[in-house]
């Protein structure tokens, strides 16, 4: 692997929303969602073949709004949510839905693979992840190596969880969580804590990062100042959630500015990021 | 008559020439001279009538001249050529004469030789004669003489024998007189004398008796120097005397050594007592005098190396009552010296004593040395316990001179252990011990210098928060403290360069103090300076890296917690501060070191004040809904706010950096830019954008453009010089303002109002920075950018927006 060449894929449009499906164990499958404020938006799903070192691709139809943030089910690797902008009456909300992908993408793209581009397939909606109360999504967060019945979605300053029934077609909160302090608070992003039997969560806010407690929604530490600037730094900081005074590792090798930051599970760690710039990854 | 002289003549002539040409070729011949030799130099010889050539024909020669001359001149040459004739007959007739009288003279001579030789014959025979009668004489005279002379030495070897034996008779009585009068040298050299001839004759009664008289008294008199030995009251002379004799006594070495060492060892015990407690504090005034008075004696009596100086100013402090030089120098003139007299008279009794006798064979030399490194290590360990403990109460970091002074006596004087034990670990653990002293005392001239720094440090930071700098104030108060000197100077706000520059002085002049005191270190004089450690490790590793650079890296260090500080708490740390720590490090870095480190140092200042910029930039941003925002009649007011700060971080940076240089501005940069920056280029990017039917061509377009477009590094690194500072900072704040366009969507008024901002940030900016294309680029890529996250991109005419700024 180390010897071959990166694999380049190009996207139509900007895209700013990646997650890896973690629910298909066979194939190394990515989910990108793409932005674009004039044509109806994309999921790409990428497909690495690591053998021949290429890649596949399929493309689903996203036609409610541009994506910002996007997960995949950890249990059902047909199931995913994204977090969208949705422009109506010259107003722009954000939104947050679970999604299914149609059960026949896959062989459809087998038998013409050109026509997938021109007619491609479109999701469907399982349910809204909306609370008018919340204000706007900035995230969707799946419980990892749950059932695929836990997602935690992150808008304003409110963290909200919500148990999905029926198949993933009713979402009810169960639990909320809100970030107190002057001015007015945002979070931008978080991640789910796989230790602690999945009962801590990390958001960050502006350059703090938080931890919650989610079985009492309380926040239990915070790292003022994480990472200097207001604007990207160019630097990957590893934290140590026992010891929030000093970063463990600083990775300053990227030259454009990271988006998002993944932490793999166990005792490797894998980063992907999205290059903004060049809509490359 | 004419005609037989003129005949014979002729003849003559005839045959004359001819003779002589034979005669001289054989004297030619018989000088060695060649004939090609003299041809080469005469070429004309070959010439028959040449009368001197080898090759004359008279007859030619003759008919030649008869042919050509007239008779007058015939006759000339015929009085010429008699003449001639007549002097070479002449010549040769002195030749033969000559020759003739040298043959007789040679004659005589030989006949001479012969009767010389005749006679010295006949003397040669009577010597001879009278040789062979002497010879017989003397064999004679031998013969006779032969039978006295046996008679003679067996006299004399009787005589020997009676006198030793007589010695042997008197031995016990003699041996019991030295003891008596304890002479026990002499007793038993005398024992030893007689040892031998006792014990080989000891099977005679006679012999015997005195063998065993001999033993009981040589037996009392080697339990008399062990009560000696045992006693231990005598000095070290008398003590290595007394091993000395026992030794020759046959007593076992062994346990002569372990005698030895442990009566030295508690003589010098006595000694570190001594030195141990100096180091505990002792309250009375008397006793530290005694001490004093003490080693006053002890020094007078150890000789001249005592420099009387250092004593004068030896007031005991509370915590330790005498100095350390003096300390040192008791320890060496009581411990070493008493030390070094115990190996030397231990090596001379026991090895080198050993080698020559016939101890040398039961391996005693090897035994003693190890004993004698065992014993040396272990009061060597104690003592340099004793002299650690007594430099580790060397806390103040005041006098440094007596300090190094105290090392290099103590030094000095293990170089003489050193000498006399080769093999000994002493100096070289003395050697450590100096310089674990030297980076002890390293460590605390750092900690020194870091304390002295933060509290410059702080005095700084309140010289710098009590009139809170405006920029104008700053450099009117710079102006007027030029001008006004001292009386205004004082109280007057101090400027941001004064205040620089003495900082940097003091800090200056403490490193160059405490190096100053470092040097001494490995000043001439000293001689643990020539240890290679000193030469080298001491110097790079001591001094350099553990005193400047760790004083440099914390420097570097607290710069940087300030300018994370400044992350942390939203700027309570003054900008000013930074830009003054910024220069310090710079310094610091041409005149002295040149350290890479402190570059780091000017990034986080510029990417502090990028980040003051930017997060205006990004509030407007942020908190305005672009989509339902009313068509731009104005800038906004943050960006005059923007240029504002910027204009007023370019003064303050201007006051302490350079110009730095910067790329040619094109004549028209103030003025025609905006037409530049909406080019043809751009329009045709807006006009790609409008039609719907050609989405990829958009993409294309700005994609192409970034790839020719020059790629713009936002956290370069930044130039100590104004204009890149500016740029770094300009760099920063139009990088953000661009991420957070990216961030939102805009209506068309929205992105109208991005347009009239970039203009006006243009019309100001670029003359900050070192190319004013990367403000053109960045402030591209934002209207660029906004364009492509417009609902309803339609942007506004050149000519609104220009005239829109210009009015605001």
């Amino acid at each position: 692997m180390e010897d071959d060449a990166p694999v380049i894929y190009g996207l139509e449009f900007q895209a700013r929303a990646l997650t890896a499906q973690t629910a298909e164990t066979d194939a190394i499958r990515f989910l990108v969602g793409t932005q674009s404020l004039k044509f109806d938006n994309q999921i790409h799903i990428i497909d690495f073949d690591d053998e021949n070192n290429i890649i596949n691709k399929n493309v689903l139809l996203h036609q409610a709004g541009e994506i910002w943030h996007i997960g995949a089910s950890p249990a059902d690797k047909a199931v995913l949510t994204t977090c969208y902008n949705k422009t109506s009456d010259s107003r722009v909300v954000s939104c947050a839905a679970v999604w299914r992908m149609p059960s026949d993408w896959e062989t459809g793209s087998h038998e013409s693979p050109d026509d997938t581009a021109h007619n491609p397939q479109i999701l469907e909606l399982l349910c809204h992840l909306d609370d008018s109360a919340h204000g706007n999504a900035a995230c969707v967060l799946w419980e990892p190596m749950g059932d695929g019945k836990r997602v935690i979605s992150l808008a304003d300053n409110h963290a909200l969880l919500w148990d999905l029934q029926e198949s993933s077609t009713q979402a009810t909160v169960s639990s909320t969580a809100t970030l107190e302090g002057k001015g007015q608070l945002k979070f931008t992003s978080g991640k789910w804590s796989p230790h602690h039997n999945c009962s801590q969560l990390a958001t960050a806010n502006d350059t703090a990062i938080r931890g919650w407690d989610l079985r009492t929604m309380s926040q239990i530490y915070c790292i003022e100042n994480a990472h200097g600037q207001l604007v990207h730094d160019c630097k990957v900081k590893f934290w140590d959630v026992r010891n929030v005074q000093e970063p463990v590792k600083t990775l300053e090798e990227h030259s454009h500015w990271l988006v998002n930051c993944k932490g793999g599970r166990g005792g490797g760690v894998h980063l992907l990021h999205l290059d903004l710039q060049n809509n490359h990854f | 008559m004419d005609g037989e002289a003129d005949g014979t003549v002729g003849m003559s002539e005839d045959c004359g020439p001819g003779r002589r040409r034979r005669v001289h070729g054989m004297l030619k011949l018989y000088y060695g001279l060649n004939e090609e030799g003299k041809a080469a130099e005469e070429p004309e010889s070959l010439d028959p009538c040449d009368i001197n050539g080898p090759h004359f024909d008279p007859e030619l020669y003759l008919n030649k001249l008869r042919r050509e001359c007239s008779l007058a001149e015939l006759m000339d040459q015929e009085t010429c050529m008699v003449k001639q004739i007549r002097s070479l007959d002449s010549d040769m007739q002195t030749l033969v004469y000559e020759n003739y009288n040298k043959f007789i003279s040679a004659t005589d001579t030989i006949r001479k030789m012969k009767n010389d030789f005749k006679k010295m014959e006949d003397e040669m025979d009577c010597l001879s004669a009278n040789m062979a009668a002497i010879t017989e004489f003397s064999a004679s005279i031998s013969g006779t003489l032969q039978d006295q002379h046996t008679q003679i030495t067996k006299l004399s070897g009787v005589h020997t024998l009676l006198r030793k034996l007589q010695f042997l008779f008197e031995l016990p009585a003699r041996l019991n007189k030295c003891l008596e009068l304890q002479a026990y040298a002499q007793a038993v050299s005398s024992h030893r004398r007689a040892r031998c001839v006792l014990q080989q004759y000891s099977h005679l009664p006679s012999f015997k008796g005195i063998q065993d008289d001999c033993h009981a008294i040589m037996d009392k008199l080697a339990q008399e120097l062990r009560q000696k030995f045992r006693d231990g009251g005598s000095s070290a002379k008398d003590l290595s005397e007394c091993v000395e004799l026992l030794l020759q006594l046959d007593e076992p070495a062994e346990e002569l050594c372990d005698k030895f060492l442990s009566h030295a060892r508690s003589r010098l015990e006595s000694d570190l007592q001594g030195l141990e407690a100096e180091i505990r504090p002792y309250p009375s005034a008397s006793a530290v005098k005694d001490a004093s008075a003490r080693r006053l004696s002890s020094t007078t009596g150890a000789g001249s190396l005592t420099n009387n100086s250092p004593k004068t100013n030896t007031l005991p402090s509370p915590t330790s009552n005498t100095d350390i030089l003096e300390f040192i120098d008791r320890g060496c003139n009581e411990f070493v010296s008493s030390l070094c007299l115990v190996i030397t008279s231990y090596q001379e009794l026991f090895i080198n004593h050993a080698q020559t006798g016939e101890l040398a064979s039961k391996n005693i030399p090897q035994m003693a040395n190890a004993k004698l490194h065992v014993f040396v290590d272990d009061l060597a360990a104690r003592y340099f316990s004793l002299v650690e403990r007594r430099i580790q109460e060397e806390k103040g970091v005041g006098d440094n001179s007596l300090l190094v002074r105290a090392l290099d006596r103590f030094h000095r004087r293990l170089q003489a252990v050193a000498k006399l034990l080769p093999g000994s670990t002493v100096p070289n653990k003395g050697t450590e011990i100096v310089i674990r002293a030297a980076t002890e005392r390293v460590k605390q001239y750092l900690s020194a210098l870091q304390s002295f720094y933060m509290d410059s440090l702080t005095d700084v930071r309140q010289a710098l928060a009590t009139p809170r700098l405006s920029v104008a104030g700053a450099s009117v108060a710079g102006g007027g403290s030029l001008l006004g000197g001292p009386a205004s100077g004082r109280d007057a706000p101090t400027s941001l360069p004064e205040l620089l520059s003495s900082l940097s002085a003091s800090i200056l002049n403490q490193i160059k103090s405490v190096l100053a005191s470092v040097h001494l270190f490995t000043a001439k004089d000293i001689t643990f300076s020539n240890k290679p450690y000193f030469k080298g490790e001491f110097c790079s590793q001591g001094v350099r890296e553990s005193l400047v650079v760790s004083f440099i890296k914390f420097v570097c260090q607290s710069s940087r917690q300030f300018c994370e500080s400044a992350g942390d708490k939203g700027g309570s740390t003054p900008p000013a501060l930074l830009l003054l720590l910024s220069r310090l490090c710079l310094d610091y870095e041409t005149s002295t070191i040149s350290y890479i480190l402190t570059l780091t140092d000017e990034q986080f200042l510029v990417q502090v004040q990028g980040l003051i910029i930017s997060q205006m930039l990004r509030k407007s941003v942020e908190t305005r809904d672009w989509v339902n925002t009313i068509e731009p009649r104005n800038v906004r007011a943050v960006m005059k706010r923007v240029v504002e700060d910027t204009t007023s971080i370019d003064v303050q940076v201007g006051l302490l950096y350079e110009e730095g240089v910067r790329k040619a501005h094109s004549s028209d940069s103030s003025k025609r830019t905006f037409s530049v920056y909406s080019s043809s280029r751009q329009q045709a990017r807006y006009a790609a954008s409008y039609t719907p039917s050609a989405p990829m061509d958009t993409n294309l377009l700005s994609n192409i453009h970034k790839l020719f477009s020059e790629r713009i590094d936002i956290f370069s690194s930044v130039e100590f010089n104004k204009v890149s500072v500016m740029t770094g900072i300009i760099k920063i704040s139009l990088k953000t303002f661009l991420e957070c366009v990216r961030l939102r969507t805009f209506g068309r008024y929205g992105l109208q109002q991005i347009q009239v901002d970039c203009h006006y940030l243009q019309m100001y900016l670029w003359r900050f920075v070192s190319d004013e294309n990367l403000v053109h680029f960045l402030l591209d890529e934002i209207v660029g950018s906004s364009a492509h996250r417009c609902l309803d991109p339609a942007p506004m005419e050149q000519s609104v927006i220009e005239v829109i700024c210009e009015r605001g």
